[in-house]
């Protein structure tokens, strides 16, 4: 799924010692010139160590929650086939989940302090998961919407400065291509050979999922404070603004294709800028949502929660195992 | 909270045979068995791989980037060492 540009404080330190010294700022600096990769050993900047901690694992955390949404449809997928199809793209997420951290933790954290700051409210995820999946065509149109949204904002991260991110993002990408397709397959299976009822049951999920999916790109330029140090350090190369007109402009034709309208009376095409026009966004849902009022904050992290708290003993049971059976097999062999 | 955490795992995986296994990723397991376990379930839900090796990140031992240029540079004046640095006539070249 992926990130929000969201500058909260950075939750977790990580004891990594900063020299300064003119002359690796200078070859960083260099390198970024370059278009080189920074790697994870290589000398960075304090701030692009916390900013990259931060940003990669507030999309870690939005993999992870981002199953719970899904997850609440497998068991009453209408089909074997799209309840397989949905099990593999939420399998995904957590793979997309896994594959982050790991990035993360080369920056010198580690995994258990992120689920910390995760589970204390610490740390932010996409503010999209925390609206409730209310029918089968949400899931769908988050598929659709909500990871064409994602992958809009993730193709420049495979170009990232820093490697190990950009390496994982190439590979989230090329999942996150069938996560879409797949949403926007099942939507036209529903949309075509649909009775009416399963038709205004798509564009329910469209009324009430576009709005956040355009919120996904996060606050606007003006509104967004780091972007360009973030942009000088190559973590960012489109700005929000520019994301999010290139995601309506490609969804306008697909709504078209599928039948469905998009939820906004000022949607239009404007032939000046070549680009369509859109409404007003309400950012004060946006913010309440991701400073955790919005209407399913609560139950996600609670989820969440519980998962790790009653995985504990499993987590326990397999050290214990590994410590008895290691002390085993040097007392065997002294 | 687990007492522990589970120890970190490199993951390379050779995509087919005849080509060199590569690095792909990391996860963390308690022991080999499910460290490879994870490993195939990250990183080869595609058929991105025929085979897989893990290993303690631990027991990784790396070069130190400020150790570059006394490990690496001093290849860079022996152009010699390149086919290309010798120019053979004409009729013999494609050697």
């Amino acid at each position: 799924m992926y990130t929000q540009s969201l500058n909260t404080p950075l939750a977790q330190e990580t004891g990594v010692k900063v020299v300064d010294n003119p002359a690796y700022e200078k070859e960083f600096n260099d390198k970024l010139d370059r278009q080189e990769s920074i790697e994870a050993k290589d000398w960075m900047p304090d701030g692009y160590r916390k900013t990259l901690i931060r940003q990669i694992s507030q999309h870690a955390h939005s993999e992870i929650v981002g199953m719970l949404p899904e997850g609440n449809w497998i068991t009453r997928a209408p089909t074997l086939k799209r309840k397989a199809i949905l099990l593999a793209k939420v399998q995904d997420e957590g793979g997309h989940g896994l594959y982050l951290y790991a990035a993360a933790e080369t920056l010198g954290v580690s995994r258990d302090e992120l689920f910390e700051a995760l589970h204390s409210g610490k740390a932010k995820y996409s503010s999209i998961f925390n609206y409730p999946t209310l029918n089968w065509a949400d899931v769908g149109v988050i598929g659709w919407l909500v990871d064409g949204a994602a992958i809009m904002n993730q193709i420049p991260l495979c170009k990232c400065s820093y490697g190990p991110y950009a390496r994982a993002m190439v590979r989230v990408c090329k999942e996150e291509s069938f996560h879409q397709r797949q949403g926007y397959d099942s939507l036209l299976v529903m949309m075509e050979r649909g009775t009416q009822a399963q038709r205004d049951m798509v564009q329910d999920a469209v009324n009430r999922w576009w709005l956040p999916s355009i919120m996904m790109f996060g606050p606007h330029d003006s509104e967004s404070t780091h972007s360009d140090q973030n942009m000088r350090w190559g973590i960012k190369r489109i700005s929000n603004d520019d994301l999010r007109q290139k995601f309506v402009d490609a969804t306008v034709k697909q709504a078209e294709v599928l039948g469905v309208t998009l939820p906004d009376p000022d949607l239009k095409w404007n032939e000046k800028t070549g680009h369509y026009d859109f409404g007003k966004i309400d950012w004060d849902e946006f913010w309440n949502t991701v400073n955790g009022h919005g209407q399913c904050n609560v139950d996600r992290l609670k989820d969440r929660v519980q998962a790790w708290e009653d995985g504990a003993w499993v987590r326990d049971a397999a050290i214990a195992y590994n410590e008895k059976s290691a002390a085993r097999a040097q007392k065997k062999a002294a | 909270m687990s007492r522990k955490e589970f120890p970190l795992w490199e993951v390379f995986v050779r995509s087919k045979n005849g080509l060199d296994h590569k690095h792909c990723g990391s996860v963390h397991a308690p022991d080999p068995k499910l460290a490879l376990q994870a490993a195939r379930d990250v990183y080869t839900r595609r058929q991105e791989g025929v085979s897989i090796w893990v290993c303690r990140a631990d027991h990784i031992v790396a070069s130190d980037p400020d150790a570059k240029p006394e490990l690496f540079d001093p290849s860079e004046d022996k152009i010699y060492r390149h086919p290309t640095f010798y120019q053979l006539p004409d009729e013999v070249n494609h050697m």
